[in-house]
């Protein structure tokens, strides 16, 4: 086997055990690696209704096919767990360096599941797993561990993945860091903390060896160049927050708690600004020919020494959406976060949920221990992001998430809690791009940009952003799998505008490295096998269909300006483009998925677990009456 | 350290991004297999943002070559690279331990060391400089990035002042 070793290390922290999995090359080209392998080792690993913070969920890491390698933008990483915020799959992926060190410890993936008594590192040196007292980590940040933990066992070359304090005290966004890149949404730094894992060190000593090795090189150089081209621009110079102006200019930057989609002060948050005033280095992933990680320096004034790799999602959750019109609060944030180990995106659409329900006087200045929580209070946000992972007075609450967070509250803190299925949302104001309104609405680890490409549609302009028609559903479903495709291979999307045809040029330079044939076919095929693996996951954990579905303020409250003032996206328009969206997908009304769909796709071993019977599928109303509509 | 007017791989670090893409071509080139632990030339990153490769610098009255009690490393005579004769070295490491920039690699395989030969053998030059994505690296001599930072200095002076008028 090429590139790929056949095996999967399953730990039992309760018990100390390990024992070696062998995978077909079959099986990993079923699933590629990613996403798609460590959502396959979640499905098969955790007892259906297991607790996500109980000792039977299952932590689950799946390399690159490409990990290691030269292959630009591949050595990256998926992490699955079921999520402790939506109860559903929790996938995310990391870059650099960690997923190259799994493989050269001889794994494709790594699964633990069991509590330790005690907090321990797992410490995997090749075949060797050793637990390692953690007492002396515990209430380290991050990258703070990971160098202490370097440092005790003397060798620079162990790739250590850790959580924070936000992990440790169980925070149900905590994420899980590895070299100052994150596992960042979902909560599988939460998963891993309810383990007693503080971390995760690895040693690999053998080489990497592929197919063809001359044939992988020269792929290399072709992408390198490309990718130094206009293709990636956006990217390289200002990053992701070159995203700042233009959704502000599209009037979909969600602005203090979305409710608001432009922003006053966006010219002085700006991808422009930043790189004039406070970038001071383009820092790439292992393996990475673009690098897109801008890093961001504060030099004087209140927040002096402040540095965070910032991206546009980390920018939009803590400032607009915070009210934070400046970028040294916003810089601090991110790297306090970052350190703390939770998710930047969902801390910050926390905090401006919390700041939304003090304006509307739904939390006391008493019920926020004495901070004056208002939108653009950048030291009240500063102080709750501290509070949040230690637990500490209004940070127990809001270390449950949005969902849970205003279910407690209530007094209509529901409606503009921006979560979907628990998840806390993207930057995008959705009422403005309505085929990805849908997409968020019903991807299956919540909403999420970067499972769903379906925004490309609406900022493309290849649809009108502002209304809904059928067809929306096919446009998301394609999107989905396209991404799916990339998450799980795993190649980084930012490289996707380089290749002359994706799927043809991804397949071959995927059978170069492993040497396992794979046609353009078989590889768009994976994406929608990945996406359905995912949902089956759901299905079988109890989703319904009202699990898709947007947060009050998207449905019913206009846009106060930009372009798309006084546009909202109505149930009916929802209802129909999901409904819509289920019959591309070949499910049921109620969303879900048919045994033959289950079978024609490879997954005939789930089909008997989630697949419902056939016959029950029908053209749905909405369709149908739009159908008949163009009929006449 | 002072060094010989041979050209050798230097790393600016300014441009340097950490992906390690040089250690990956390097061994890949070198060993036939992907195995950093092989590159002849690595990247230390100290966390968060300072990051360079290193790999030999081909110093002149080079310590590795002084220190070896066997004879073995000597330098080229066309290039000015340090070349190891694979039977006279026995890898004890003594070349290890006399490098101040941790140039040089111990095969646990071959047990032998390994240094940077600037891949003399590749038509195209040093690998990790072709599949550089920033361009970080060069091939170059230090008289010649002496004229390039006077250059590049005198420029960004001129620059300066047409933004004055």
């Amino acid at each position: 086997m090429y590139s790929y070793s056949g095996r999967i290390l399953h730990v039992d922290a309760t018990t100390r055990q390990s024992r070696v999995q062998e995978v077909s090359a079959e099986f990993l080209k079923k699933y590629l690696g990613g996403v798609g392998l460590a959502s396959k080792l979640v499905y098969d690993n955790t007892p259906k209704g297991c607790d996500p913070l109980g000792p039977d969920n299952a932590l689950c890491f799946a390399i690159s096919a490409f990990a290691g390698t030269t292959m630009p933008v591949g050595t990256k990483h998926g992490v699955a767990s079921k999520s402790p915020l939506t109860g559903f799959i929790g996938d995310s992926l990391s870059g650099s360096h960690f997923s190259e060190m799994i493989k050269r410890a001889g794994w494709d993936g790594l699964v633990i599941k069991g509590a330790a008594p005690e907090w321990v590192v797992v410490f995997i040196d090749d075949d060797d797993v050793q637990f390692l007292d953690a007492t002396r980590y515990l209430g380290m940040g991050t990258i703070e561990s990971q160098q202490a933990i370097r440092r005790d066992l003397g060798d620079e070359n162990i790739r250590v993945s850790s959580i924070g304090p936000a992990g440790e005290n169980l925070i149900r966004y905590a994420m899980i860091d590895n070299d100052g890149r994150q596992v960042g949404r979902t909560g599988n730094g939460a998963v891993m903390g309810s383990k007693k894992v503080k971390a995760i060190a690895i040693r690999g000593s053998k080489p990497i060896t592929v197919a063809d090795p001359e044939g992988l090189l020269q792929e290399t150089l072709k992408l390198i160049e490309v990718s130094q081209g206009s293709a990636t621009q956006k990217y390289r110079v200002l990053g992701t927050p070159t995203n700042v102006l233009n959704m502000n200019a599209m009037g979909t930057l969600p602005t203090r708690n979305f409710s608001e989609t432009t922003f006053e002060h966006a010219e002085k948050v700006s991808g422009e600004y930043m790189k004039e005033h406070y970038t001071v280095k383009a820092v790439g992933c292992s393996g990475c020919s673009i690098a897109c990680e801008q890093w961001a320096a504060v030099k004087e004034g209140k927040y002096k020494g402040a540095i965070a790799g910032l991206d546009y999602e980390s920018l939009f959750a803590l400032g607009p959406n915070c009210g934070i019109g400046e970028l040294p609060p916003i810089i601090h944030l991110a790297q306090r976060c970052d350190e703390l180990g939770m998710d930047t995106m969902s801390a910050g659409v926390v905090v401006s949920w919390a700041m939304e329900c003090y304006e509307r006087g739904i939390l006391s200045k008493e019920d926020c221990d004495g901070l004056e929580l208002k939108f653009g209070n950048d030291e009240a946000a500063a102080a709750l992001v501290e509070k949040i992972a230690k637990r500490e007075g209004i940070g127990d609450l809001l270390a449950e998430g949005t969902k849970r967070a205003s279910e407690k509250v209530g007094k209509g803190s529901e409606h503009f809690a921006m979560q979907v299925k628990g998840l806390e949302m993207p930057g995008y104001d959705v009422r403005g791009m309505k085929t990805f309104a849908m997409g968020l609405a019903v991807g299956t680890r919540g909403p999420c940009h970067n499972r769903s490409l379906a925004y490309e549609a609406d900022v493309k302009g290849e649809v009108n952003r502002f209304t809904v028609e059928p067809g929306r559903g096919k446009i998301a479903k394609e999107k989905e799998e396209y991404a799916a495709v990339f998450d799980s291979l795993v190649l980084c999307k930012f490289l996707r505008n380089c290749f002359d045809d994706f799927f043809a040029d991804a397949a071959r330079i995927y059978t170069m490295a492993t040497g396992i044939p794979l046609t353009a076919e078989e590889l768009k095929a994976t994406g929608e096998r990945v996406w359905t693996l995912k949902k089956a996951f759901n299905i079988r954990e109890g989703w319904t269909k009202a699990d898709d579905w947007l947060p009050g303020r998207c449905l019913h409250d206009p846009m106060p300006s930009g372009p798309g003032k006084g546009v909202f996206i109505t149930e009916d328009e929802l209802r129909m483009e999901i409904d819509d969206y289920y019959q591309a997908r070949g499910w049921t009304n109620e969303g879900l998925i048919p045994k033959s769909k289950l079978i024609e796709l490879g997954l005939e071993d789930i089909a008997e677990d989630v697949g419902v019977d056939n016959g029950v599928m029908s053209i749905p109303a909405s369709a149908e009456a739009a159908a008949s509509e163009e009929a006449n | 350290m002072a060094t010989q007017g041979y050209q050798h791989v230097i790393c600016d670090p300014t441009k340097c991004i950490g992906c390690r893409m040089c250690e990956y071509a390097c061994s890949a080139t070198k060993t036939g297999a992907f195995d950093p632990s092989l590159s002849r030339i690595r990247v230390v990153r100290i966390e968060p943002i300072t990051m360079t490769a290193i790999t030999c610098r081909l110093c002149a009255d080079a310590p590795c070559i002084t220190a070896c009690p066997r004879d073995a490393l000597t330098r080229s005579e066309k290039n000015g690279a340090i070349l190891v004769d694979e039977d006279k070295c026995d890898g004890c490491g003594w070349c290890v331990e006399a490098c101040d920039f941790g140039a040089v690699v111990l095969n646990p395989a071959t047990r032998n060391a390994e240094i940077c030969n600037l891949c003399e053998d590749q038509p195209e030059g040093p690998r990790c400089v072709q599949f550089c994505p920033k361009d970080a690296l060069i091939l170059a001599t230090p008289e010649v990035l002496r004229q390039q930072a006077r250059r590049e200095i005198v420029a960004r002076l001129f620059e300066e002042l047409a933004a004055e008028d």
